[in-house]
């Protein structure tokens, strides 16, 4: 039963990293991506990370996904690529390099031996990954607080208009 | 654990792997940034595999840190994009090349 589902989300999550490479439209790449994040939740759950499942649908295809989809929306990109130009990385050199690269991690997946450990019925759940965020990693939790605070503001800064300068001004009553 | 891990690692590589042929092919900004999406999700995969086998939530809490880092960084990263596109026209990382040697 496992294995099903495993090849299924396998398979799954393979054409939709396919579909975010290959696309044309953006859109398309999106919904891929969408495919593929999905995909890995149910993973996660086979994996027992019921919290991490959860925060993956919620961040990733709640938040992440819809920024993208809005931004496309925003810019309203055609699909983009303009005629081909000489570049640094041919596509073939860029395929060779990518398969012997998966090769490796592949290889290094395949040695990669261990006896797999007992794990006990609350492993995964809000309350014991909780429990270690809270304790073991307070600091970096505070920390990570800070990177979004961050992230906010940079969005803010980065998103906001520049302002106008002095000779430019309208009339008051005017925004 | 019916499914062995290196199963999951096998697939966390191949996606990896099509995260890295992305960003090395595509020259829109937006699947640039898609793929390394991509990427950061197949390296949450190898972390949550390994988080099993052990037995231990430890890898778990990385993931948590790696979603944070990237919804910081999809927030900057667009806002980036937005900002170029405002000023030339263009979401091709290749007609972005003022600091190019």
């Amino acid at each position: 039963m496992e294995g099903v589902l495993f090849a299924v989300t396998a398979v799954l999550a393979l054409a939709g990293g396919v579909g975010v490479i290959a696309s044309r439209e953006p859109v398309h790449s999106a919904l891929a991506l969408l495919l593929v994040l999905m995909s890995l939740a149910v993973d996660y759950l086979l994996l027992g990370a019921q919290f991490i499942a959860v925060l993956q649908v919620i961040i990733y295809a709640g938040a992440i996904v819809v920024l993208f989809v809005f931004i496309i929306m925003l810019l309203n990109v055609r699909s983009g690529e303009g005629p081909p130009m000489p570049r640094v990385v041919p596509p073939w050199l860029a395929g060779v390099l990518a398969l012997a690269f998966a090769a490796l991690l592949a290889f290094a997946a395949a040695t990669a031996r261990g006896p797999a450990a007992s794990l006990g019925a609350d492993y995964g759940t809000v309350q014991q990954v909780g429990r270690a965020l809270f304790n073991a990693y307070a600091l970096p939790f505070e920390a990570a607080s800070i990177v979004l605070v961050v992230g906010m503001i940079g969005a803010v800064a980065l998103g906001k208009r520049p302002a106008p300068t002095p000779g430019r001004r309208r009339g008051a009553g005017e925004r | 654990m019916s499914v062995p891990a290196p199963l999951y690692l096998a697939l966390s590589a191949a996606l990896f792997a099509l995260g890295t042929l992305g960003v090395l092919v595509r020259r829109s900004a937006l699947v640039v940034f898609m793929s390394i999406e991509l990427m950061l999700n197949a390296v949450n995969l190898t972390l949550v595999t390994f988080a099993r086998a052990r037995g231990a939530v430890d890898g778990q809490v990385v993931v948590f840190f790696v979603l944070v880092v990237a919804a910081a960084e999809v927030v900057i990263g667009l806002a980036i994009i937005v900002n170029i596109f405002r000023s030339r026209e263009t979401v091709d990382v290749d007609d972005v090349d003022l600091l190019r040697g």
